[in-house]
């Protein structure tokens, strides 16, 4: 783990938050820690030490919380409890708007979270929503930070086959840590016992609306796609069956306006099915 | 001369030992007080002459001598307070006094020849030089006291020889008095004095037990580990000053004799870890100061002399390293060898808590264990209902479907999910099902007992598993539990005990010898030229003190027993207990090796276990090596099948004959 650099007075100032969530263990599905939000604050231990601050919209009894806050030790300086915002919600709601504000009054400036919750929705979109509506940048698929100071972060990004691509993000901003991020440190019951969950209080959770709209359905696991190569050379079926599926006939498209390259996504999930057919009226609406 | 000198050096080496003496014991009770119970003074000269005293004759040429020495030492030095220092001289007690310098000097001469080339296990240093202050006390008590019973008075009466011989008694009082107060070699009759009589584990000891005629093994009498507080201020011991002030007690009792060092497995395989150097760091740490001082082994691989330590210091890593806490595999032959009855497995277990509880630095594969324990109760992290996937084509009852009570609850422990012990255990259920026991298992009701997760320091998550597993068992009935995992066998029957979970336990081995006592299990006689040694689990045996069941399946199975050399309560560890093997500090032999050195030294040509960890060790020695089973598979394999059982048993069984 390459300890990240950053100047001493910056990261006096720096409010650094990770938002952490319930995770449910693959097997027995029970609450812990999630593994990409785990990493997120090892990767803010590392950053900004015992004065790394958490968050969590939800229910203040979910057993992942002290499993988070038992990852402050070890830490430089006086080490004490981690600390943890609870912002109280029912699992209906809605955490955008109420993390959005919790981060402003806060005042944090680096942000860091997994890419997506282990339950609930899932849907990884978390992030990007807060970004739009704090109206911040947002990178993902961070593998390590590797420099910190000023105004802006230097973040290793993920990307398939261990390729890494260096990015240099303005602050403030939010980092979605990838799982390829170094292991979370071991959780201990001393320092879980005494991080401190607040409970945020003034706040009024309000109900997802959009999501209380869906319709709901069990999901099915979908058949993989097999790749069948034929070679009599054991290598390349070797590297056939090891290679990450590489994305093959993209277009890496630069230089386009936002519109432009939203358009570009629609026409390409429209191509894959993904939309539906072009209606008139829906041109233009979506520029996410 | 001699007559006016003589009292003066005894009462200033007596008040000089004893102003040391009230500085040692402000040392220990730096320690966690815990309330005073003085009236267990009393207990100490028993515990002396008949527990401590049991110990130490396991070598009886070194019991002898120190009978002769400290024997003659008490009784010399008693004598010459009277006769000497307050000038009682009286020719009886001159007698009586030239006696006991004499058996004194006998004990001493044996020391000395021991010291000629003493034993790696031993110390040097002072303690090399204890062996001639033994002798310069009693040949210099010896002549002083010559003319008392009116030999030889005109020649010691004055000059230049009554001057030698002064200083000859001045140096033994200066060795026995004053250095047993202030830190000497004869430090350990001090502080084992008070050890003896205020041990941690009075359940050790005969005089805690009514009935001492019944045999029971000594050792195993108290070997739970003792809860701890969750609610305290820290968990486990970070320095010197965190364990309880006997414990501290107990490690300045320590006589260097290096006999835990000679039996540690993890010493003989070269991982750095020494018993008897760490019960001397704990001293270093409690008086303060750098180990330099230290005439013995070190931690293989490991410099002596760079390490320090104080009472108020964090122990890990300026003292001690964490490698040499994570090496132990608890295997308690260091406790069952020392005569001074230190707890060395306490020791450790409350310095690894520290590092697991508080600096969550559990070695990665024990921490890996941990977290899949906290989310699925097995150490594996697999889906605790696959526990009895192997059981599918076993007709094997479910405790659930028998509300009103099984006889036996079989626990089958996490070796369920290991293919290698499924044969075990399929081995043992085809014996419960020919014997016609009433048995049940919980299925996936069944956690991990907590066992690893304990000796890894982990308390919090064995409290946790301990309270679901009880919560789990108040459930249900059952007379008792049998189980042939001796973990398993340890934790539920002794550890649980202080959390409210009382049952009856008994491992496999022990259920099968009753089995076969009441003539349940009919065995064809063994092939014969086969010998068989069998291996002690730690976990069955030194904390158990279950010796004899095993052997006695053996012997109903008609095979030859060839004993390796350590067997029975000396037995050797496999190397997988306590968390070791997923600790798995490298040395520069592997445990399970050196064991089947053992094995092979008797020419067996299998090695009976019983534990899923024995097996799982021992089976990873690279072939060729005698082969390893399992009691039970051995059972089973011999069974001859009664004529009148169930059909439906039968075929259901038929598959797993096959001896793999
Ligand atoms: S318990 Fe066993 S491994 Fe641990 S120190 Fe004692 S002898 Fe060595
Ligand atoms: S701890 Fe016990 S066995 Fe080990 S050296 Fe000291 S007295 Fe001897």
């Amino acid at each position: 783990m390459t300890q990240p650099e950053r100047s001493a007075s910056v990261a006096g100032e720096a409010r650094v938050v990770a938002l952490v969530s319930s995770g449910r263990h693959p097997v027995s599905g029970r609450a812990g820690r999630a593994r990409e939000d785990a990493r997120a604050v090892e990767m803010g231990l590392a950053l900004a030490g015992a004065s790394l601050h958490l968050a969590h919209a939800g229910d203040a009894e979910d057993a992942a919380l002290p499993e988070y806050l038992g990852m402050f030790h070890g830490l430089e300086g006086a080490g004490g409890p981690g600390e943890l915002s609870l912002l109280p919600m029912a699992a209906g709601d809605d955490a955008v708007p109420l993390l959005a504000s919790w981060l402003e009054a806060y005042g944090a400036n680096l942000v860091l979270t997994g890419q997506r919750a282990e339950c609930g929705e899932g849907s990884g979109l978390l992030p990007y929503l807060l970004a739009e509506r704090l109206g911040w940048a947002v990178a993902t698929g961070v593998a390590a930070i590797e420099h910190y100071a000023g105004d802006r972060v230097t973040v290793l990004q993920a990307l398939p086959q261990g390729q890494r691509r260096r990015l240099e993000v303005r602050l403030p901003c939010l980092l979605c840590v990838d799982g390829v991020a170094p292991m979370p440190r071991q959780s201990a019951f001393g320092p879980s016992r005494r991080g401190r969950v607040e409970a945020v209080a003034n706040i009024t959770a309000e109900p997802d609306t959009l999501q209380a709209a869906w319709q709901w359905q069990p999901a099915r696991a979908r058949p993989k796609r097999l790749k069948v190569v034929k070679s009599t050379n054991a290598r390349d079926r070797f590297k056939a069956a090891a290679a990450k599926s590489a994305a093959s006939g993209g277009q890496v498209l630069t230089d386009l306006t936002p519109d432009e390259a939203a358009q570009k996504l629609i026409d390409y999930l429209r191509a894959e099915k993904v939309l539906p057919a072009v209606q008139p009226g829906d041109e233009g609406q979506s520029s996410a | 001369m001699l007559q006016t000198l003589l009292p003066i050096l005894i009462f200033a080496a007596l008040a000089v030992g004893a102003a040391g003496a009230v500085r040692r014991i402000r040392l220990w009770r730096q320690g966690r007080r815990t309330p005073m119970r003085w009236h267990r003074l009393v207990l100490m000269p028993k515990r002396y002459l008949n527990d401590l005293h049991h110990v130490v004759a396991r070598d009886k040429a070194i019991a002898h001598t120190h009978v002769a020495t400290a024997g003659g030492f008490v009784a010399a030095m008693a004598l010459a307070l009277v006769v000497h220092g307050f000038g009682w001289r009286n020719p009886i007690l001159g007698g009586l006094l030239l006696a006991a310098s004499l058996c004194m000097f006998i004990g001493a001469l044996a020391v000395n020849r021991r010291r000629i080339d003493p034993p790696a296990k031993l110390s040097k240093g002072p303690w090399q030089r204890l062996s001639k202050s033994l002798l310069a006390y009693s040949v210099g008590m010896f002549l002083v006291s010559l003319p008392l019973v009116g030999v030889a008075p005109t020649v010691l009466g004055g000059g230049v020889l009554a001057l030698i011989l002064l200083a000859l008694v001045a140096w033994g009082l200066a060795e026995m008095l004053i250095g047993m107060g202030w830190g000497g070699p004869m430090k350990h009759a001090f502080a084992g004095t008070f050890h003896l009589a205020f041990h941690r584990r009075p359940e050790r000891f005969d005089d805690q037990h009514r009935d001492v005629a019944h045999d029971v093994h000594r050792g195993s009498r108290s070997t739970a580990l003792f809860p701890l507080d969750l609610t305290a201020k820290t968990l486990g011991v970070e320095k010197p000053a965190d364990f309880q002030w006997e414990q501290l007690l107990g490690f300045d009792a320590c006589v260097q004799c290096g006999r835990c060092q000679n039996v540690c497995p993890a010493y003989a395989a070269g991982q750095p870890l020494n018993p008897k150097k760490l019960i001397q760091d704990m001293v270093v740490g409690m008086a303060g100061g750098s180990d330099a001082r230290y005439a013995g082994s070190g931690y293989p691989g490991i410099e002596v002399g760079k390490h320090h330590g104080g009472p108020s210091d964090a122990i890990v890593p300026q003292l001690v390293e964490a490698q040499t806490l994570w090496a132990c595999t608890t295997c308690r032959a260091c406790v069952e060898e020392c005569p001074m009855m230190i707890e060395h497995v306490d020791a450790i277990v409350d310095m690894r808590r520290f590092i697991t509880l508080e600096r969550g630095e559990t070695p990665e594969k024990g921490a890996a264990a941990i977290d899949n324990l906290i989310a699925t109760d097995n150490p594996g992290g697999l889906d605790n209902a696959s526990r009895l996937d192997w059981a599918a084509d076993l007709d094997i009852p479910r405790i659930q479907q028998r509300p009103e009570g099984v006889d036996v609850l079989l626990w089958l422990g996490d070796g369920a999910f290991d293919m290698r012990n499924q044969r075990t255990l399929r081995a043992l259920v085809k014996i419960l099902h020919a014997a016609e026991v009433d048995f049940a298992v919980l299925g996936d009701e069944e956690r991990d007992s907590g066992d690893v997760a304990r000796r890894l320091g982990d308390e919090a998550t064995f409290q946790r598993l301990a309270e679901r597993n009880i919560a789990t068992l108040s459930r249900y009935r059952f007379q008792r539990i049998v189980t042939a995992d001796p973990h398993s066998f340890h934790v539920l029957g002794r550890e649980y005990g202080a959390f409210g979970g009382n049952y009856v336990v008994k491992h496999h081995s022990t259920f099968i010898a009753e089995l076969f006592d009441a003539g349940r299990l009919s065995v064809k006689a063994a092939e014969p030229g086969e010998t068989v040694t069998y291996h002690d689990p730690c976990y069955l045996g030194r904390y158990n003190g279950e010796f004899a069941a095993p052997r006695q399946v053996l012997a109903a199975l008609g095979v030859e027993v060839a004993e390796m050399e350590r067997s029975g309560y000396r037995s050797r560890c496999c190397g997988g207990g306590g968390g070791a093997a997923l600790s798995d500090v490298p040395g520069k032999a592997r445990i399970p090796d050196m064991r089947m050195e053992d094995v092979r030294e008797t020419g067996a040509t299998t090695v009976a276990v019983a534990c899923p960890q024995c097996t799982a060790m021992l089976e990873g020695v690279v072939e060729p090596r005698p082969q390893v089973k399992d009691l039970a598979e051995l059972v089973a394999s011999a069974l001859v099948e009664p004529a009148a059982a169930p059909t439906a048993r039968n075929s259901s069984e038929a598959p797993e004959e096959v001896p793999a």
